[in-house]
């Protein structure tokens, strides 16, 4: 077959397939909304996600943690710590508080600025402030903390590993869900084109027979079918697409109002390209595939008896 | 052409629908597969289109071992084969012309062959201005005529067909196996399973005689190729 029959071939079969959707426009649009549906969940749990690791980002300050000197440690060793910490990865950044600073910043409260006049010299050590950055989790941050600790001059690593790890664990809970939810879904729409597929095939049992018979090959019977799965697929994506979006629309402004309230400027997480991309191949992909099994399920009970 | 080396054929659980049978139709001969209602006739013709295999011994259709195709060769053979079915198998929600086209839409031939193919096989069975029809809008006759359109179209070696005027009144199968007769003399290989004798020997061509899943009598020299048993 030369490459402008095959060309023309696969252009007949898809057209055929979307005119063969539009004139079941009722059935069509209930396979596609559910498909929809199905789809828009586990995107949905993807944008939580997101929007929670954005709202690790706003609330990064949780995860800082403070590396105290030991006394006495000179300045220039400080800042060649601090130095070497900004230039790991991991770390988003770092901020030296010298000892002059900190003693200076006690000093505005009146209740430690007698105290501190009382005593001869500087009691308080150069700090390092380490932000880490949003990626890390917490099992890296208490790694990072345990590494630090044993560094030279380094007294004490102070890391409130708590609220890291109730936001991480929450986010990694979300996150997982996202995946069954994804995977359980995705074979739901499946299952759900497949058997839309089935009762294709059983109108059409007489007209693949004949083809059969005359010499069709299994590519030929199920080339058609496949093409009614992938617009299965691709219109069903469009629906969650849609569905996400007009979700993420309703619940902008609340989802702000309420942020704003605890002072904080987090919003949702739009559909992303990543989002995009991955409800368009899921739902080709299941759509695809769906309609492979179901053709070649049937193409299985035409086979030679022996 | 077609031959059967030993050939029997059990169905799961069943008696033997053929049992040992032995048969040969040479290159351009018109044989004709009679007997009565289970005698095996429609197994000779699946086992030659591959729709089944044997459960023992060989089918070689132009010297080729049946038996040796795999399950991805099976549609090159078919589509060497032409194929008439008694219940004629066309598809009524298509016209009379992509019945006829669809053997050769499936061996992957252009458009323009396709459209000069078609309407020279339906002008050879007479049903050129009916191309737009749906089979269901043609009579009995006309509908089996089509499907010998759609058997040839393809310009097959060997035709088969299982009972084509089973359901035919007299004169309307007198009329398809002259048409039948007709490809013969063009050199087509046939190989027709029929129950009507009376029809069969109007014809004067060689009649292999199944009986119980076995070959009874083999007769009558064929005037095409000259070949008989």
């Amino acid at each position: 077959m030369s490459t402008g029959i095959w060309l023309a071939r696969h252009a007949q079969n898809m057209l055929g397939a979307l005119g063969a959707l539009s004139r079941n426009p009722v059935g069509t649009f209930l396979t596609v909304a559910v498909i929809g549906i199905a789809l828009a969940l586990p995107a949905a749990l993807n944008v939580l996600v997101q929007t929670g690791k954005s709202a690790a980002g706003n609330w990064s300050d949780v995860r800082d943690f403070s590396v105290y000197m030991t006394p006495a440690t000179p300045l220039v060793r400080a800042e060649s710590l601090a130095g070497e910490l900004r230039k790991r990865s991991g770390i988003d950044s770092v901020q030296l508080v010298t000892a002059d600073a900190a003693v200076a910043e006690l000093g505005k409260d009146p209740v430690f600025a007698n105290a501190l006049a009382a005593l001869e010299g500087n009691p308080l050590p150069h700090t390092l402030v380490v932000r880490p950055a949003p990626e890390m989790d917490s099992e890296q941050l208490g790694k990072l903390s345990t590494e630090l600790q044993k560094t030279p001059d380094v007294d004490l690593v102070k890391l409130d590993l708590q609220w890291a790890q109730r936001l991480n664990a929450g986010l990694d809970f979300l996150a997982r869900l996202g995946w069954i939810a994804a995977v359980l879904l995705g074979a739901a729409v499946l299952v759900i084109v497949g058997n839309t597929i089935r009762l294709d095939i059983q109108t059409r049992t007489e007209e693949i027979e004949v083809a059969k018979l005359l010499g069709a090959t299994d590519t030929f019977v199920r080339r058609p079918f496949l093409y009614l799965g992938l617009w299965y697929g691709l219109f069903g994506s469009l629906v969650a697409v849609l569905i996400l979006a007009i979700s993420l629309w309703v619940l902008g402004a609340p989802v702000a109002r309420l942020a704003g309230l605890y002072g904080s400027s987090l919003e949702l997480a739009g559909v992303g390209l990543g989002t995009l991309g991955a409800v368009l191949g899921g739902g080709l992909l299941a759509g695809w595939s769906g309609a492979w099994l179901a053709v070649s399920r049937h193409l299985s009970g035409l086979r030679p008896k022996d | 052409m077609i031959r059967f080396e030993n050939v029997t054929k059990r169905y799961d659980g069943a008696r033997e629908a053929l049992s040992n049978v032995s048969i040969e139709v040479a290159a351009g001969e018109l044989a004709f597969l009679t007997g009565r209602s289970g005698a095996g006739k429609s197994t000779v013709l699946k086992l030659v289109a591959l729709i089944e295999r044997p459960t023992r011994g060989q089918v070689i259709v132009d010297g080729r071992p049946l038996g040796k195709l795999g399950y991805h060769e099976i549609p090159a053979h078919r589509q060497q084969i032409g194929m008439v079915f008694q219940d004629n198998r066309l598809l009524n929600d298509r016209s009379a012309y992509e019945n006829v086209a669809l053997p050769l839409i499936i061996s992957g031939i252009g458009e323009r062959e396709i459209g000069r193919r078609t309407r020279a096989a339906l002008d050879q069975v007479g049903l050129l201005d009916r191309e737009k029809y749906p089979p269901r809008a043609l009579s009995a006759g006309e509908q089996q005529r089509l499907a010998i359109a759609r058997a040839i179209v393809s310009r097959p070696k060997v035709l088969i067909a299982d009972e084509p005027t089973g359901n035919l009144d007299p004169d309307l199968s007198l009329e398809i196996m002259t048409l039948f007769r007709r490809l013969n003399e063009v050199g087509v290989t046939m190989l027709i399973a029929s129950h009507d004798l009376q029809l069969v020997q109007k014809f004067g061509s060689r009649r292999i005689v199944l009986s119980g899943g076995q070959v009874s009598s083999s007769d009558t020299v064929d005037r095409a190729a000259g070949v008989g048993t």
